[in-house]
């Protein structure tokens, strides 16, 4: 008798709902106050991968809500000079772009894709920047904000490994 | 007629479109929370119950999480104060030697200091009341430096009170819950500070950056400043005490006068917050609002005892006063 094969499902939780509690859980454990042998720990934008990665996944009317909050997460977490909603912001800027070039970007060899990304976090880094600077009234230092950016850059891996898992490749969905 | 049964069985709105208006409705709600926003982050009423909930729930999650990476810490402090044992000692006990003499010194210039205080009748400020606290979370980057702290309303920690670590000022309370607060950093890039050099006496404003050495601004007098020149808190404005150590100057890569932070000499993972309370909050700015001489207009009517003192005074004024000469014109 023939055993039944496993259906493996691949729904909004496995692709949307489970990695944003991962980055939510990281995005803690980074801000824990300490240094070993006198470094301190990366603290990129974790979401950022999520907010790329998603729209290339497929389009979908839960992921830009999920980015919504998690962005208001980031917000409160990083609770300094910027008001609550600039990072969702950012981060929805992103989805944006990425769900408007989806046609463009389905298929392209991971060089090109890493472009995109290091393009689009500059974009929500700039974003942010802006409307930190004119809130503050006082403009964050530049090395400061490539100490933020370059560790969201090395996260592409990840974005590209999700986008490589999770992509079924449906052609009605491009 | 069942809905399925009608035209509309065969309209599908494609995904993406879907997505699109879900994307552009989250948009337009981010753009609201921004303008409606509170902008002054360093005032009380910028503290909402939203994030004070979110630092109230996240405060002591993050406390359980950098348990384990704090105990990794200790141990490796451990072993290497073990391995370095003989030439840490060597190093403190000239450090000993050479701040005795300043011990005998700071004790003689105390005591005439007390003595030329009595003398003078001045009014000197108040011992300041401090809490002890253990650091718990702490948000890094060019947007936002600050700390969550394991001490809130509940041991009197009030927002304003400035906190500091073995070494010198890290920071002031931004926001505060009964058991967690906030701690905004120096180098916040919403934070600003009165300080003064030591050396001239020059005021300048400390401002942050979310770079490691916030830039000094505002700098009043020529000269008044040069590389190694101490740093203190100048009280102006009373926000924090006077004399509070800072940093020492230093010119940044860019040609700006930078702090280098004594507090980043240690480790701010256990804190003390000043219960300083300024001299604004010491009265109620209403009764310094009022108009002058207002309580006259507002000074209960006399009763029969007060009248009738009142009446014999006047009286006897009359009575006591000279009669006018003769032919004087009345």
């Amino acid at each position: 008798m023939r055993r039944p094969a496993t259906v493996r499902v691949v729904g909004p939780m496995q692709w949307i709902v489970y990695p944003a509690l991962i980055a939510m859980g990281l995005s803690i454990v980074l801000a824990t106050p300490v240094a070993l042998f006198g470094l301190k720990l990366p603290e990129p934008i974790l979401p950022m991968v999520l907010a790329f990665a998603w729209p290339l996944i497929r389009p979908s009317m839960l992921a830009p809500f999920v980015l919504f909050l998690l962005g208001l997460f980031t917000d409160l977490l990083l609770s300094g000079a910027q008001p609550l909603g600039v990072w969702s912001l950012g981060l929805l800027v992103i989805y944006a772009v990425v769900l408007a070039s989806r046609s463009l970007l389905a298929g392209q060899e991971t060089q090109n894709l890493f472009v995109w990304y290091a393009c689009c976090t500059l974009l929500a880094f700039l974003l942010t920047y802006l409307i930190v600077s004119i809130r503050a009234t006082n403009a964050p230092s530049i090395l400061s904000l490539f100490g933020q950016m370059i560790p969201t850059l090395l996260l592409f891996p990840v974005a590209n490994m999700m986008i490589e898992r999770f992509d079924d490749g449906d052609m009605r969905l491009r | 007629m069942a809905f399925r049964d009608g035209p509309f069985e065969t309209l599908k709105v494609p995904l993406v479109w879907t997505a699109a208006v879900v994307v552009v409705v989250a948009l337009v709600a981010s753009i609201l929370l921004i303008v409606s926003d509170r902008k002054d982050v360093r005032g009380e009423d910028s503290y909402s119950p939203v994030r004070a909930g979110f630092d109230a729930t996240v405060g002591p999650v993050s406390g359980v999480l950098a348990a384990p990476v704090r105990w990794t810490g200790s141990l490796t402090d451990g072993v290497r104060g073990y391995f370095f044992a003989v030439s840490e000692n060597r190093r403190l006990k000239r450090r000993v030697a050479e701040l005795e003499p300043w011990r005998d010194q700071a004790i003689a210039l105390k005591n005439v200091n007390a003595r030329y205080e009595a003398m003078l009748g001045l009014r000197t400020e108040p011992p300041v009341a401090m809490v002890t606290a253990r650091s718990v979370s702490d948000a890094r980057g060019p947007f936002a430096n600050a700390r969550l702290i394991d001490a809130g309303s509940s041991k009197g920690v009030r927002i304003g009170n400035p906190v500091i670590n073995e070494q010198g000022l890290v920071g002031r309370i931004s926001g505060t819950t009964g058991g967690i607060s906030r701690v905004l950093l120096l180098t916040d890039v919403a934070s600003r500070t009165p300080v003064l050099i030591d050396r001239t006496d020059a005021r300048a404003i400390l401002t942050g950056d979310g770079s490691g050495n916030p830039r000094l601004e505002y700098i009043k007098g020529v000269g008044a400043l040069q590389a190694g020149d101490r740093v203190l808190s100048s009280g102006d404005g009373g926000g924090l005490p006077r004399g509070v150590p800072v940093g020492v100057a230093a010119r940044g890569i860019d040609g700006t006068w930078r702090v280098k932070l004594f507090s980043d000499r240690g480790a701010i993972d256990y804190v003390r917050v000043m219960l300083f309370q300024d001299f604004g909050q010491l009265v109620d700015p209403e009764t310094l609002n009022a108009p002058p001489l207002a309580g006259l207009a507002t000074a209960p009517a006399p009763d029969a005892g007060q009248a009738a003192a009142i009446g014999d005074s006047a009286a006897r004024r009359a009575t006591a006063a000279p009669a006018p000469p003769a032919g004087a014109p009345r």
